[in-house]
């Protein structure tokens, strides 16, 4: 259906976009700015991207980051296909709804109690604070999002494909190998990018597990924003943006496509 | 009736043992019964077809001698050997499934190969086996090609190839020509049977679709609430069918409500609405008495619709006035209003290009029938 858009149509849209990105691009375009003051224009310049570079701090916190994003992101993505699996296959089994309660908890929990609980939990079991203990609570956040994009994918699986591999004698491990797994592949990946994404931009859990030695990107930004504006801030940030925006729009495709794929299929 | 091989009936040899054999084998999904202590013969090389409609337990029945099922109760036995317990994947039976649920990540020549490669035979053997079956199905040229890139009618025989290749002992068939449009529909029939006679293999075919049963089968099982109604060849079920949900779901046919008067020279009288003077109907194997209700099917090729009154002679006179008159080119179909108000269908056979003024719309008509045309059904 192709509706032209009506005067009032176009000023809403624009209206709505404005009020949820304009903060954004103001970020990006002042990211640019020659000016040492954040607020003051004072043409076009990248010399701030440069200076990111060679802030070792900041690099130092980006890097702990991309390796906590990967390592929980590969986690959450295991254990999450895991229970998109036995949500979706092994029907009613006693106590499935708590179970999908459960799995689906984090998504809705404040996130200053999520964090403020694996805390306490980190602290109990006396596992000292830092790089494990925020790629652990990541995990437990994400994992519910790779679950959600695992399952949509295998609720529209054609289960007779599965029947037909077994029928052709391959027992029930290496039909899931050889069929199940590289038809739900790209929900695997698109639920990879989505946990790799929201571990990379999370301020709160992180800030409540981080301990000495192991500073993420975010927390960096925000302990920075708090001494004073910094346009170098300004430029990790956009970077951040942009990582955070691919990994997003992939995810988004690549489960689009898989539905539309296996859809067209079953005709 | 196509299938019909000469001297080909080991289900009438009493000393022939079954290839398949259901012994009271019943099917129950929580509360829902469906299959209902059923049993049935099927023999080596038979072209076997399981005919009713939808939810009459057809599917069920299959998946069961797959082994996507386990009976809830009574055994299937293949070659002698309980298949109880036994996996899909060790069970000497392939199944073409409905959907044909071909492997959309693989082209047509790995589908084909993935039951062969699962057996780990050597990769010359494999290779030779998907090439055979290529030309079995008429696909060489498109061996490279992904299952989205084909038609539905290609897609058919890409699964039927798969089926084939690992050679089982029975192949299923799950409403093999289903999604296929009629003209294909007709010529891939034939086409299964000349696979089947080819490979003397075991089908078993699931179908709600009479003309494909009646054109294929050597045998068709008619089922009905989980339980076999009867199993015939389809000339038996078509001429002699047992109870009136058989008549009505294989083929037209009319059916008269009537009374026994009784029997007179080996003929039955029976009283109908329908008609002013009594039926004869030569059914001599039905045993009746006298008062009871039954049922007279006649199929509509079996009567005659003529304008003149018959001769004194006749037998089995119904009189009623033309209310529709269908023409189909090779039939014309004359729905004919009785006396009794009930409706009934006369079909003839246009054998003759042009018809001097022809039987027309409100017209007064007689229909009349021999006696051994039908069929008493006890109700």
């Amino acid at each position: 259906m192709t509706r032209r858009l009506s005067l009032f149509n176009i000023t809403s849209l624009v209206l709505g976009f404005a009020f949820l990105y304009l903060p954004i691009l103001l970020l990006i375009v002042y990211s640019f700015n020659a000016s040492r003051l954040v607020t003051v224009w004072g043409g076009f310049s990248t010399q701030w991207y440069v200076a990111l570079f060679r802030n070792e701090a900041l690099m130092e916190a980006a890097w702990v980051t991309l390796r906590i994003a990967l390592l929980s992101a590969a986690l959450s993505t295991v254990l999450g296909t895991l229970a998109a699996l036995a949500l979706t296959r092994y029907g009613r089994f006693p106590g499935r709804t708590l179970f999908t309660g459960m799995v689906y908890a984090p998504m809705v929990m404040p996130e200053v109690i999520t964090g403020l609980s694996l805390l306490l939990f980190f602290v109990a079991i006396g596992l000292d604070r830092g790089f494990w203990t925020i790629t652990l609570a990541h995990t437990t956040l994400t994992m519910c999002f790779v679950t959600v994009v695992v399952q949509a994918r295998l609720m529209s699986f054609d289960r007779s494909l599965e029947e037909a591999a077994m029928d052709l004698g391959a027992p029930p491990l290496r039909t899931f190998f050889s069929v199940t797994l590289p038809l739900i592949a790209p929900s695997i990946v698109a639920g990879f990018l989505l946990a790799f994404t929201l571990s990379m931009d999370d301020l709160v859990i992180a800030s409540f597990n981080a301990g000495p030695g192991a500073t993420t990107l975010p927390i960096k930004i925000y302990s920075q924003v708090r001494l004073g504006l910094s346009p170098e801030v300004n430029a990790a940030s956009a970077i951040l943006i942009g990582i955070v925006a691919v990994g997003v729009a992939t995810a988004t495709f690549l489960s689009k496509r898989s539905t539309l794929r296996s859809q067209r299929n079953a005709h | 009736m196509g299938a019909v091989r000469r001297s080909f009936a080991p289900w009438s040899d009493p000393s022939a043992t079954p290839l398949i054999r259901a012994e009271n084998v019943t099917k129950r999904f929580g509360d829902s019964v469906a299959v209902d202590n059923l049993s049935v013969d099927i023999f080596e090389r038979e072209f076997f077809c399981l005919l009713g409609p939808s939810g009459c337990g057809k599917t069920t029945l299959m998946r069961m001698i797959a082994g996507f099922e386990e009976p809830t109760a009574g055994r299937i036995t293949l070659a002698g050997k309980s298949l109880a317990g036994v996996p899909p994947y060790r069970r000497p039976v392939n199944m073409m499934f409905q959907s044909y649920a071909l492997f959309p990540h693989m082209s047509v020549e790995r589908n084909i190969a993935f039951g062969l490669k699962q057996d780990r035979l050597p990769k010359g053997e494999i290779a030779a086996r998907v090439e055979e079956m290529l030309r079995l199905v008429q696909l060489e040229k498109l061996a490279k090609r992904s299952p989205s890139q084909l038609s539905g009618g290609q897609r058919q025989r890409v699964a039927l190839a798969r089926a084939l290749a690992k050679r089982p002992k029975v192949l299923l068939l799950d409403e093999p020509l289903g999604a296929l449009d009629k003209k294909l529909r007709e010529e891939t029939q034939f086409e299964l049977m000349d696979i089947q006679h080819e490979l003397g293999m075991t089908f078993i075919v699931v179908t709600h679709d009479q003309e494909e049963a009646m054109t294929m089968a050597d045998r068709i099982a008619v089922m009905d609430h989980g339980r076999i109604v009867q199993v015939a060849t389809p000339g038996e079920i078509y001429e002699q069918p047992k109870t009136r949900f058989i008549a009505e779901f294989v083929g037209d046919v009319n059916i008269l409500e009537g009374h026994v008067l009784g029997q007179e020279q080996g003929l039955w009288r029976v009283r109908s609405s329908g008609a002013a003077t009594p039926l004869t109907i030569d059914d001599p194997d039905e045993v009746l008495h006298e008062n009871q209700a039954v049922a007279i099917a006649v199929r509509p090729e079996k009567m005659v619709i003529q304008r003149d009154p018959p001769g004194p002679d006749a037998v089995n006179v119904l009189t009623g006035e033309v209310w529709d008159i269908g023409y189909l080119g090779d039939w014309t179909v004359y729905r004919v209003k009785l006396g009794s108000g009930a409706i009934i269908r006369v079909t003839r056979a246009n054998r003759s290009r042009f018809v001097e003024s022809p039987i027309d719309w409100d017209e007064q008509v007689y229909v009349t029938f021999a006696p051994d045309a039908a069929v008493i059904l006890a109700e």
